[in-house]
């Protein structure tokens, strides 16, 4: 009796160190200086407004990052927060709760935030690319919206279990380790450190994390409707050229057009560079971990 | 009297049946026909387009005289009378998927879908104004283009 309220003791006193939320060092975030120009740059490639953009939200009103998008998902509904620079979102973070939050998934009240701000991507991302995002989003407009709650069922709404998920899918090396060139090292950079293709486009593992192994394969749309196609280079047939075009315009190779989830996706790469673009294409005609 | 109300009931009944019944059979052949010429409407966007972005894209040869034609082709498309395409009841919620992916929102009060098709009727006539005039105003109208098309695709078609 005495020996398995031991054992019972000595498990919660290790779930409670291993599930600890884990911060940055500090002292990679130190004297930064945010450039504006940069941090817009990094907005586009990273996304933001895909989700924290109310969903219906149209040219200008793309910057008023009001939250609202909803992704379902086999764990329950998350819901994308205000992270507009007012009260309602992020007014008075520092450039390092910041960091903590998209790098490290670890809100400034020092809780665990949900992987659906794809920290597990962000957190490849450089400290000063981090530090210019936070200049850029401050200097956007400030939304009032309150942000609402996630939806999720038990036991997925214990928030300090998300430690002990970090410790399994938070990793912040690359995925695809040969790249040649420093296009390619670019390409890389936009897609597994900023663009997050692979956080759809990548199956997921039973307790929902990326399944790197099947990097860029496919995988069901969480929602539950149809399927997320692979964009693989073994499985995707289309010309760097192609992909380029694609994310500039939005037209398939067959003049078809980007519909759904990724016509946000292609206004974000519309206002990148052409290298970015054709970077990013290049990165995924070598993106196959299939021999 | 009593009997004479009864069949006056009896024949409106009858003759509400019958028009319903005949209706649903028309209806179903009417909305599958608006499907069908839109979906063919969509594919000669297509087609126009296959020219003017192959030329942006650089895998065929600019030729003004063909990218005008193309373009004037797209423009005149996006000018068509679309009253009669979108029923109501023609959404893929009522069809299944496999027969349209045009969502219901598309029908539904606070609906943007006219407005978008304005963008699009819009960036056509940019283009037919452009693709003539050598192939960097060409490219610079596709912008819009593929823009206007993904407008409406992104809250209105169903992804696969």
């Amino acid at each position: 009796m005495t020996l398995s309220l031991a054992m019972l003791l000595a498990s919660m006193a290790a779930f409670w160190i291993l599930s600890r939320p884990q911060v940055l060092p500090a002292e990679d975030y130190q004297n930064l200086v945010g450039d504006l120009s940069n941090g817009e740059r990094i907005f586009w490639a990273a996304g933001c407004s895909s989700c924290h953009a109310d969903p219906m939200a149209k040219g200008e009103d793309k910057l008023v990052l009001s939250g609202g998008y909803r992704i379902d998902s086999p764990f329950g509904a998350f819901i994308a927060p205000n992270i507009s620079p007012g009260s309602a979102g992020i007014a008075g973070w520092t450039t390092y709760d910041f960091a903590n939050a998209l790098v490290a998934g670890v809100s400034p009240k020092g809780q665990h935030i949900y992987p659906s701000l794809p920290y597990t991507t962000y957190a490849r991302m450089n400290p000063e690319d981090v530090a210019d995002l936070k200049a850029f989003i401050d200097s956007l407009p400030v939304s009032d919206v309150p942000s609402r709650p996630h939806e999720l069922r038990f036991p997925f709404n214990i928030r300090r279990g998300l430690g002990l998920w970090k410790r399994l899918n938070l990793r912040g090396d690359w995925v695809v380790t040969e790249v040649a060139t420093p296009q390619l090292q670019r390409g890389r950079y936009l897609v597994e450190a900023l663009g997050h293709c692979a956080e759809c486009h990548t199956p997921r593992n039973i307790i929902g994390g990326l399944d790197t192994r099947r990097w860029m394969q496919g995988a069901p749309n969480p929602s539950g409707k149809g399927d997320i196609p692979a964009i693989s280079a073994d499985k995707l047939d289309w010309s760097a050229g192609d992909i380029a075009y694609y994310l500039e315009t939005g037209f398939t190779p067959d003049f078809d057009s980007a519909g759904g989830q990724m016509a946000k996706v292609v206004l974000g790469t519309a206002k990148l560079s052409s290298e970015d673009r054709e970077a990013i294409a290049a990165y995924l005609k070598i993106s196959s971990l299939v021999d | 009297m009593k009997s004479g109300m009864f069949a006056i009931c009896g024949i409106l009944g009858a003759a509400v049946v019958a028009t319903s019944a005949i209706g649903d059979g028309h209806a179903d052949k009417a909305i599958e026909a608006a499907v069908k010429a839109r979906q063919s409407q969509m594919t000669l966007y297509s087609f126009n387009l296959g020219l003017l972005g192959g030329m942006a894209k650089g895998e065929i040869e600019y030729d003004a005289d063909a990218a005008a034609a193309a373009a004037s082709n797209l423009a005149a498309l996006s000018q068509l009378d679309q009253s009669r395409l979108w029923p109501q009841g023609s959404d893929n919620a009522a069809l299944g998927t496999d027969k349209t992916r045009a969502l219901p929102a598309i029908w539904e009060a606070g609906s943007t879908a006219g407005e978008k098709g304005m963008a699009f009727a819009n960036a056509a006539i940019a283009m037919e104004q452009a693709a003539g005039g050598g192939l960097d105003a060409l490219r610079g109208a596709m912008g819009d283009v593929g823009k206007s098309c993904g407008g409406c695709h992104e809250d209105y078609r169903q992804e696969n």
